[in-house]
């Protein structure tokens, strides 16, 4: 099937090698923090995560979100979902490959990383998150392959991947799970203490994710001759509501009992977010933005007429990834440590190697999946075409 | 500087007797054959170690930084000027920020900002121990010392993600380019990109001394502000201390334990 990403227009290659740059210069900035150690980031004593895993967060999400397009074609036999299952499982791959490079640019001994398999440690969500995320990786990589290449051979998929797929519904939902455990049971940092936190995690990686496969969807009806049908798409459309619908709720219910309790330690963090403390307020005007966004797009969607409109539901989409990821990406992971335990209010604020590198990762990203929807793409012309 | 090595030799150079005999604690002699092999019949043996500082007694000498630099001098702690970047193993913490829930509106401005000796408290129910994902940093179960393995350690920093007293440093930089008081040739320097924190002097226990702290507080200062102690004994100085004197711990309500005790 490779062959089929190696024959393609100025477009895909313009789009490779654009992509192939970007990741060279995130290589070369990541060699300088190699040399230099992390210093070259914005992270400090008192916030010690930041950006990437932040990221790794956030993308956390979207490979989990593959489950639903997963989920009601195999679970609820929702026809038009058949032409999709496979865009999404790619999504996935991509996402996890993603996550991974994010975790490993944030270790200060990245050639020990290991460690953590060779010591494998029970008590450490990390060890799980590391267990999951590998798991989740293989159970996609598996399932496209075995699916998407007897779709090609115009035979039905062989029985036995029946319970791997319907394996990998549950096991989507626990990367996103052990991914909020990760932050959700410490002790020290009262802002994440909260049992919402990996509901919401859920809720807000099944509007982003959707939102961005409905985004993928149209750029491939508009350069292929591959349509995954506007009956999907507008299914997709009603998930994506649903699922921000019930993200606004979480979220209202956090703020709820964070700010009616008062008491100071979840207070202190909420009010940075929103309005700064100690006239330190990096993150606000983005967090207003966010909200704003969010009010928007959830507006748009609960009106059929607006939603039901591909050009729009385009933006909208934009405007629920835009959304969430300040959600997710910048607010949640470095709010923790603002204030820090000891109650200083130290600022964080990636540079551009951090940028960089980050940059370098999501263009991996968009590389393989690139090239992977190439020959989704191409394989399906095939069939159709004959 | 030339004051402070000279103090630091007259430190290293006093009889371990000494020491034990100020310290009150038990030699391995004390505990008979049930002791480990590997140990020198000088190694000082504790079920589970703990210190008490006498806050009192160290404001008395306020602005005194003995310990501090007895500490990070032996064990080749870089001092980095940029504060997002330092690291520290024992250091002085304004009180409203070491006793955060203790402070209230009406305690003396001047009061909140009495620097409160920190280090990590070596909890019983270490946080840092159950997240670490290689053990590079665990309990050691013979007399609770929250050990740390540098060449284990991936630098994720999960563990100062979870300590909830901020007791560890992370090597943003190349550490060894940071000591220029000197290195330790006994005590191994760190590489870049792992954590660090206090570890009790594990290896001065070894050799039968007392923290370096401890020590130095005593020695050099004249203090006595910090008393070091098997806690399980019954009649060391510092279980006397706790059941006599009232005293406090940091953020106790967490359930971590911490083994650090403030007298008040
Ligand atoms: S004070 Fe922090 S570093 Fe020390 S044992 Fe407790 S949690 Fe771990
Ligand atoms: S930074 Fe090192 S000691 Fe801390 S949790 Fe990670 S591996 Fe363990």
């Amino acid at each position: 099937m490779l062959e089929k990403a190696l024959r393609g227009g100025r477009y895909y290659w313009t789009l490779i090698g654009f992509l192939s740059l970007a990741m060279f210069v995130g290589l070369l900035a990541y060699l300088f923090q190699m040399r230099e150690g992390l210093t070259v980031t914005g992270l400090s004593r008192d916030v010690p995560w930041g950006f990437y895993i932040a990221q790794f967060t956030f993308l956390v999400g979207v490979a989990a979100s593959a489950v639903m397009v997963v989920l009601p074609y195999y679970l609820h036999n929702h026809k038009s979902f058949g032409r999709l299952t496979v865009l999404g499982e790619f999504l996935a791959i991509a996402a996890c490959g993603m996550c991974m490079l994010f975790v490993f640019v944030d270790m200060g001994q990245p050639m020990r990383v290991l460690n953590v398999m060779l010591y494998p440690t029970f008590n450490s969500l990390m060890f799980w998150d590391f267990l999951v995320l590998s798991g989740y990786l293989l159970l996609n990589v598996v399932i496209s392959q075995v699916t998407f290449g007897a779709e090609r051979k115009g035979v039905p998929p062989p029985r036995w991947i029946k319970p791997v797929i319907v394996l990998s519904i549950p096991w989507a939902v626990s990367i996103h799970t052990v991914t909020a455990f990760l932050y959700s049971g410490l002790e020290a940092r009262a802002f994440w203490m909260t049992a919402i936190l990996a509901p919401r995690f859920l809720a807000s990686a099944f509007a982003s994710g959707p939102s961005l496969l409905i985004i993928l969807c149209l750029i491939v009806r508009r350069f292929t001759k591959f349509d995954p049908g506007k009956d999907a798409i507008r299914t997709l459309s009603q998930i994506v509501t649903y699922a921000l619908v019930i993200n606004v709720f979480f979220v209202a219910v956090e703020l709820f009992t964070g700010l009616y309790s008062r008491i100071p330690e979840h207070v202190e963090h909420f009010e940075y977010l929103f309005f700064g403390l100690e006239g330190k307020h990096a993150l606000v005007p983005w967090m207003w933005t966010s909200q704003l966004l969010t009010f928007a797009a959830l507006i748009v969607l609960l009106i059929p007429k607006l939603r039901k409109n591909e050009k729009i539901l385009l933006v909208t989409c934009f405007a629920v990834i835009s959304s969430i990821w300040i959600e997710k990406g910048l607010g949640m992971v470095i709010t923790g440590f603002i204030p820090s335990p000891l109650g200083s209010v130290t600022e964080y604020w990636p540079t551009p190697p951090e940028l960089l590198i980050s940059l370098g990762i999501y263009a991996f990203g968009a590389l393989v999946l690139t090239v992977l929807y190439k020959i989704a793409t191409s394989v399906r012309e095939e069939i159709e075409l004959g | 500087m030339d004051e402070s090595k000279r103090g630091f030799l007259k430190i290293a150079g006093c009889s371990v007797l000494g020491v034990l005999g100020a310290a009150g604690m038990r030699t391995a002699t004390d505990v008979g054959p049930g002791g480990k092999a590997v140990e020198s019949s000088t190694t000082l043996n504790g079920k589970k170690w703990g210190m008490v500082v006498d806050s009192q007694r160290c404001l008395e000498k306020e602005g005194c930084t003995a310990c501090i630099e007895a500490c990070h001098r032996i064990h080749n702690v870089p001092s980095i000027a940029d504060p997002k970047e330092e690291v520290k193993w024992v250091w002085k913490e304004p009180f409203e920020h070491s006793f955060p829930t203790q402070a209230h509106q009406y305690t003396k401005a001047s009061l909140n900002e009495k620097p409160v000796l920190v280090f990590c408290n070596h909890c019983e129910n270490p946080p840092c121990v159950r997240v670490c994902p290689t053990q590079a940093t665990w309990k050691r179960e013979e007399d609770g010392i929250v050990m740390m393995d540098q060449h284990r350690c991936i630098g994720c920093r999960y563990c100062m993600v979870a300590c909830p007293y901020g007791s560890r440093s992370f090597n943003w930089q190349d550490p060894r380019n940071a000591l220029q008081g000197g290195i330790n040739p006994e005590y191994p320097t760190r590489t870049k990109g792992v954590v660090e924190k206090c570890n009790f002097c594990a290896e001065r226990l070894a050799k039968g001394q007392e923290p370096a702290c401890v020590e130095a507080c005593r020695k050099s200062a004249g203090a006595g502000a910090l008393l070091f102690g098997d806690l399980e004994d019954p009649e060391s100085e510092v279980s006397k201390l706790l059941s006599e004197r009232y005293s406090i711990q940091r953020k106790p309500g967490l359930g971590t334990k911490p083994q650090v005790y403030y007298l008040v």
